[in-house]
């Protein structure tokens, strides 16, 4: 086992499966001869053949309705949209031609395709670089929406994507990029989509989040504990399907909840979990549901007091949970 | 003898123009060299791409638009809001964020606009904005005026659908557009032959019958005199026309490219046409314009930028509260505070 960035973890992973299965391509904006902005492909354009490296103009709405059209016919691509920010123009495709393909076509055909997109903010991408788009996605019965925070998930439920019958959105937080690392297994291996992960035991709340929040959770966990307040974190890993059982067993078990994304509050992926646990655990509810989330303006700006504001941080965490904790 | 002076004035006159022009791609090259300093420093993050050695492309478009008319471009902005006549110390301060910039520090780098000079803003939805430009345009047409819409963007937009659908729009509508590619030859770290299936853009326009022509746009003469066909025929109403200006940037697509996609080479024969040094070649040679002349505007667009990095450096953040700014006409009642998400 080597220690991994997430990044390194997106690399690594998807060459392997390259290398292990020629249906397998990617295509994207400089994904080729470049190595993709973020570097997630370098090195990729010399070690595969160029048909299996496919650089594509800038033009999100063709590359994911080829993808789609390579996918039903056969093959596994993996496609990459730049930023999340930029998916919209192929909102269309993946709405209307991947999500329904196996049902239009009573499972004559299907679209085992991966979109992969960084998202999320911190880096000061301002107001068409830094957005999350999960909740749209995970809105359209057809799709899978799977998001991974570390980088041992990371390389395990893209494994999985890949090799998953059905279209699943990858998005992986950009700011994680480089700043999360940790072990991660030298093969290929998979991690179910469709499972949750406890990523923190504890008694007297649960916190289900994803993504940056995790990490960050994770650490006002840490604080709050020296206090005496014991935080058990849920990582959903995959919003669509959602583990819906793990969320209900730990909520059984604190009853209290605080649902964390960086996503604005309004019609976010939170408000689907508040009216599972509202409707299945209300009777082991203690304390209204929380949400703690970005705020519900159109963009994250760039101007650094106003990004800090916008994306939850530590602090906030660690007094939403104190706040819920008393309750 | 009144010939004479009539001549004697319009020469005057065109040369104030001409070192009007020097002044502004000036004033472009020493804004973007204290932007990428200032980004070193820290003091600008994010997504930055400065428009270093493509200046003579705006300047010598923008010289035939009046204030009706109206600039719609892409993400590489700052040297089309200058040329525009956006004030340095608000532009500068909007890529350090500040409470005093165009976008009040929401926008950064990519996003410098103003209403007041019917300068619609960088857009880093790359191709989206060319739509936009489009019925800006046929908002014109509707009104009867002679308002002329500039839409520019860069070589790779052209293979984007926006502007295929655009283009064809303006085309069956006769709009007031002229479409501007500023083909710098990449398009992020990808030349644009290896994306685009025609290496002339304007076989592009041909495809929906606008008429068309490729420019030098290193050198802002040039670029005057071409572009005033174009502007002359929208103006009259004869509808759309496409300009692609043949041009480089100098330095990386944004800040942090290495550049392995280029060599110094062609970095270096480019830079041989810069259009500062060849406009001031055609001024002191060909006008008699004194050195000291020149001298004298480089100092003085150094001054102004030194104001304008301090103006930046010395404004205040924007106010938390300007978050929840600017997103309704109208906003919320507290009742309905949702609209705030976290409070
Ligand atoms: C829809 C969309 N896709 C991708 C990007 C990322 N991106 C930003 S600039 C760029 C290249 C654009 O090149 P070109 O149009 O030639 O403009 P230039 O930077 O050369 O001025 C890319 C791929 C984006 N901002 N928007
Ligand atoms: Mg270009």
């Amino acid at each position: 086992m080597a220690v991994k960035t997430v990044l390194e973890s997106v690399h690594d992973t998807l060459w392997k499966a390259m290398e292990e299965d020629n249906r397998v391509v990617i295509m994207g904006e400089d994904v080729g001869a470049k190595g993709g902005v973020f570097r997630v492909t370098a090195g990729y354009l010399e070690q595969f053949v160029e048909n299996r490296v496919i650089d594509t103009p800038l033009a999100e709405l063709a590359i994911i309705g080829v993808g789609i059209g390579m996918a039903a016919n056969g093959m596994l691509p993996v496609c990459e949209i730049q930023f999340a920010d930029f998916i919209h123009p192929a909102f269309d495709q993946i709405v209307s031609e991947a999500a329904r393909i196996r049902y239009r076509s009573n499972n004559a055909w299907g679209c085992p395709m991966v979109i992969r997109a960084p998202y999320g903010g911190g880096i000061h991408g301002a107001l068409y670089h830094s957005q999350s788009v999960e909740a749209f996605f995970a809105h359209v019965p057809g799709l899978k929406v799977v998001i991974p925070s570390t980088p041992y998930d990371t390389a395990g439920l893209l494994y999985s994507a890949i090799h998953d019958p059905d279209p699943v959105m990858f998005f992986e937080h950009k700011r994680t990029y480089r700043l999360i690392k940790g072990e991660v297994p030298d093969n290929l291996y998979k991690i179910p989509i469709g499972k949750a992960d406890r990523k923190r035991e504890g008694r007297d709340l649960t916190i289900f989040t994803y993504g940056l929040m995790l990490h960050y959770a994770i650490e006002a966990a840490e604080r709050v504990a020296k206090d005496g307040i014991s935080v058990e974190i849920i990582d959903p890993r995959t919003l669509v399907p959602l583990d819906i059982d793990m969320i209900l067993e730990s909520v059984k078990k604190t009853s209290k909840l605080l649902i964390i994304h960086e996503d604005n509050e309004f019609c976010g992926f939170g408000a689907e979990v508040a009216a599972i646990v509202a409707d299945k655990g209300f009777a082991w509810l203690d304390a209204p549901i929380k949400r703690l989330c970005g705020p519900n303006v159109p963009a994250m700006p760039y101007n650094h007091v106003q990004q800090e504001w916008f994306l939850p941080g530590v602090e906030d965490i660690e007094a939403a949970i104190r706040e819920l904790a008393e309750f | 003898m009144a010939a004479k002076t009539a001549k004697a004035k319009k020469e005057s006159l065109e040369l104030e123009m001409l070192l009007e022009w020097y002044r502004q791609m000036a004033l472009i090259r020493v804004f973007e060299t204290n932007a990428e300093k200032a980004y070193q420093e820290g003091n600008i993050a994010g997504y930055h791409h400065v428009y270093t050695g493509q200046e003579a492309v705006a300047v010598g478009t923008f010289a035939h638009l009046e204030a009706k008319d109206h600039i719609v471009t892409h993400y590489r902005d700052h040297g089309h809001a200058l040329a525009r006549g956006i004030d340095p110390k608000r532009a500068m301060a909007e890529l350090w964020g500040k409470a005093t910039g165009t976008s009040k520090g929401k926008g950064g780098s990519m996003h410098l606009a103003s209403r007041e000079l019917n300068f619609w803003g960088g857009y880093a939805i790359v191709a989206a904005h060319i739509s936009l430009a489009t019925g800006i345009a046929l908002a014109e047409q509707y009104r009867g005026t002679d308002s002329v819409t500039l839409c520019i963007f860069g070589d790779g937009s052209t293979n984007n659908g926006y502007f295929h659908e655009s283009l064809n729009l303006a085309a069956i509508w006769e709009l007031p557009i002229l479409f501007l590619c500023e083909n710098n030859l990449y398009g992020m770290w990808t030349p644009a032959e290896e994306v685009s299936a025609v290496r002339d853009m304007t076989k592009k326009a041909a495809a929906y019958d606008i008429p068309a022509k490729q420019i030098d746009g290193m050198n802002v003469l040039n670029v005057y005199q071409e572009m005033q066909e174009a502007i002359a025929h929208i103006r009259s109403g004869k509808g759309p026309y496409f300009v692609e200006a043949l041009t480089y940037r100098y330095r990386g697509h944004g800040a942090g490219d290495i550049e392995a996609y280029r060599t110094k080479e062609e970095v270096g024969q480019w830079r041989e046409k810069d259009p500062i040094v060849q406009m001031s070649r055609y001024l002191t040679g060909e006008r008699g314009v004194p050195e000291a002349r020149l001298e004298e505007l480089q100092a003085q667009v150094e001054a102004v930028v030194a104001e304008a990095v301090q103006f930046a450096a010395e404004s205040p953040e924007p106010e938390v509260e300007s978050l929840w700014q600017d997103i309704y006409a109208k906003p919320f009642p507290d009742s309905m505070s949702h609209s705030q998400g976290r409070s």
